[in-house]
């Protein structure tokens, strides 16, 4: 690991101005970037811890319309207490393994825009909120393609606006040594329709699919959706874990399984 | 250089160390704790599991600098204050839960916590909280057998 010089932000207000520093970088949980610091992929002059800020951490809800949940709240803290969200919830209690869940937070999973996190297909299915130190970004803009993301460079996740669907269901069909999806679903059913986004399939990382939410959201059965197609296809993730096609399939099974467990 | 302040087994310690140190590292080189090992260094095989104010994390995926302040548990911390081992390790002694045993503290600080969230779990879900926790002699079958035995014999000593 290359040096770098190590500060603790004790607010919101005193870690964004840190990051004004040369080739700074904020650090949550740092599953992801410690690994990536020890590879030598990446060389920030500064770290900015955020753990010790009180505002970033949390689980509140809002009646039963809404929860929020703070940027910096572990994915264990997060399955233990975000009850009224059960799809959230389980998806939380399976992300890696219980140490990773004991560390990671739910603010750096969605920074970090990984296309095979399970996060950002939650928030994207919820219709969830981003809310930073500067605005509050919508899922729909907020993921942009593989690692990309709406933030500006002095730009910090505080908080997750999640609208509570009426159901919800999470399925991932694991990459079984590293434990990140190698395709996951999740559907939302909302008064207003079903909302479906994907993980784990796309070099653009995850999006909705629309196709599925239209069927789903006509005729809430689990059957007619191997018949659809994807329209980014093409786009699929072919690697030696799974070619495109086998994620498309897979993408299909998965949103059949997501239907058959909200319907019981 | 930065200073750091923790607590590490009951004990009080205070360091000045490089600012990009692992935990791990300073454990094992700078305190000479080298029961919490390195397995794959990439946050797969969990161990260098410890705890940290009483979670399981890696040991390998965590700055010094991060723990300031917290008191962390390695397995040197698990045994007895007479040295002896606790119901957890006899378990593993009594089943042969160890092969090499290179993966045995990081198996010990991960069934330790799975204990103490629930006091009977199933066999699956023993091998689902190991998920994170890899045994290259492949010895899972006894490893499992050693935790539901911890499990049992936890709950005649309570």
């Amino acid at each position: 690991m290359y040096d770098f010089q190590f500060s603790k932000a004790g607010s919101i207000e005193e870690a964004v101005n840190l990051k004004k520093l040369e080739d700074a970088e904020f650090l949550a949980g740092g599953q992801t970037l410690i690994p990536t610091l020890k590879q030598r992929m990446a060389n920030p002059r500064h770290l900015i811890s955020l753990l010790g800020i009180n505002e970033l951490k949390g689980v509140k809800t809002d009646g039963e319309k809404q929860i929020r949940i703070g940027a910096t709240t572990t994915h264990e803290e997060v399955s233990r207490e975000a009850v009224c969200f059960k799809g959230l919830s389980a998806l939380a209690g399976k992300i890696g393994d219980p140490a990773v869940r004991n560390r990671g937070t739910i603010g750096g999973s969605i920074a970090n825009n990984d296309p095979s996190a399970c996060y950002p297909a939650a928030v994207l299915a919820a219709d969830a909120s981003i809310v930073t130190n500067l605005r509050e970004i919508t899922a729909d803009d907020f993921f942009q393609g593989m690692f990309e993301t709406a933030l500006n460079e002095n730009e910090l996740i505080t908080e997750i606006r999640f609208p509570i669907p009426f159901k919800a269901n999470y399925q991932k069909f694991e990459q079984p040594a590293s434990r990140f999806a190698l395709v996951g679903v999740f559907l939302a059913l909302f008064e207003t329709g079903v909302r479906l986004a994907i993980t784990g399939a796309s070099a653009n990382g995850v999006f909705r699919w629309t196709e599925g939410e239209k069927f789903l959201s006509e005729n809430f059965v689990p059957g007619g959706i191997d018949e659809l197609s994807f329209p980014n296809e093409d786009e699929f993730i072919d690697d030696l874990h799974g070619t495109g096609e086998y994620r498309c399939q897979l993408a299909k099974v998965l949103t059949s399984r997501a239907v058959i467990s909200c319907s019981i | 250089m930065e200073q750091v302040s923790l607590i590490v087994n009951g004990l009080s310690i205070s360091e000045e160390l490089p600012e990009n140190t692992l935990l791990v590292d300073f454990l094992r080189d700078t305190l000479r704790l080298t029961g919490t090992h390195v397995g794959c260094d990439t946050s797969q095989c969990g161990a260098c599991n410890v705890q940290v104010n009483g979670k399981v994390v890696k040991a390998c995926t965590i700055l010094t600098l991060e723990a300031d302040g917290a008191e962390i548990i390695t397995i040197e911390g698990m045994s007895k204050k007479d040295g002896s081992l606790t119901i957890i390790q006899k378990a593993f002694q009594d089943n042969h839960g160890l092969q090499c045993g290179y993966c045995t503290p990081g198996m010990i600080m991960t069934a330790a916590e799975l204990l103490r969230k629930n006091d009977n779990p199933s066999e699956f879900e023993i091998r689902e909280y190991l998920e994170g926790n890899i045994c290259r002699c492949t010895g899972y079958h006894n490893i499992v057998k050693s935790i539901q035995v911890a499990a049992k014999n936890l709950k005649i000593n309570n």
